[in-house]
């Protein structure tokens, strides 16, 4: 997995690429969000436009980086689903736990 | 790998490393293209085989390199088989709770079995002979990827 950072006013945009999976990407979103909370930045955007597979370790992650920005007073949105992706998140009914935005104006202006 | 009768089947003995997954889904695409299955059928199977491994390796064996997972693929023109066992103390499936309840729905962990009965069309859990556990999964092949008109 590779990712890009950006800062967007108080928005931290990280854009993802490759897969999300056990002993891998899992962990490193975990310490990415990590990174961006130490950074004081709780409002956080996963651009995953470039996501090819997210396995259910990835997927937990992800929930468990969306409670911990929460428990921070922020929150963590998804971005740029493909549709796979956006299958998986149906399926697990996690579509109903994160935003999601396919623009990143609207992305950014959500919170 | 081997043909027999129209059937495609390899078979993998993996020490249980995480980055062995990768080598079991390199074994299975590769299978996939010389059987003609590709598009969504094989990025599914990929998935479902990954969280089935990902299992085996964790829970099964925890993650012991000196534990092996078995790993057997067949395809033929309708349908394709993955077989995983590991070595590990088995466990029942049924005990795993829905991840999909309202309740569960943030829990970080949990939905590996899910996956695997979401994207296959059926999924069978046993008992090795040595106790550890095997899943069977089938996926039947959309009709625009079966294989019936090319050689395998």
């Amino acid at each position: 997995m590779k990712y890009e950072i950006r800062d967007l006013g108080d928005v931290r945009i990280v854009g993802l690429s490759g897969k999300i999976t056990i002993g891998g990407g899992d962990v490193k979103i975990r310490e990415l969000v990590d990174n961006a909370l130490a950074d004081s930045r709780n409002k956080i955007i996963f651009d995953l436009g470039g996501v090819s597979a997210i396995d259910s370790s990835g997927i937990g992650e992800m929930v468990a980086c969306y409670t911990t920005v929460a428990k921070h007073g922020g929150k963590l949105k998804l971005m740029h689903l493909s549709p796979k992706i956006n299958d998986i998140l149906q399926v697990t009914q996690l579509i109903t736990v994160f935003d999601v935005y396919d623009d990143e104006q609207e992305a950014l202006g959500s919170f | 790998m081997n043909n027999n009768n129209n059937k495609l089947n390899a078979d993998l003995y993996l020490a249980s490393r995480f980055e062995n997954i990768e080598v079991a889904e390199r074994a299975l695409l590769d299978l996939c293209q010389a059987a003609g299955c590709t598009g969504d059928d094989e990025y599914w199977l990929v998935t479902a085989l990954r969280e089935a491994l990902a299992n085996a390796i964790r829970h099964g064996n925890r993650q012991d390199p000196g534990r092996w997972v078995r790993v057997a693929y067949t395809i033929d023109n309708c349908s394709v088989t993955i077989r995983v066992e590991d070595d590990g103390d088995g466990f029942d499936p049924e005990e795993i709770p829905d991840p999909t309840a309202p309740e569960n729905l943030l829990r970080a962990s949990g939905r590996g079995i899910f996956y695997m009965r979401q994207f296959m069309d059926r999924v069978e859990f046993s008992s090795t002979p040595g106790g550890g556990t095997a899943v069977v999964m089938v996926r039947d092949l959309a009709p625009t990827t079966r294989s019936s008109e090319h050689e395998v």
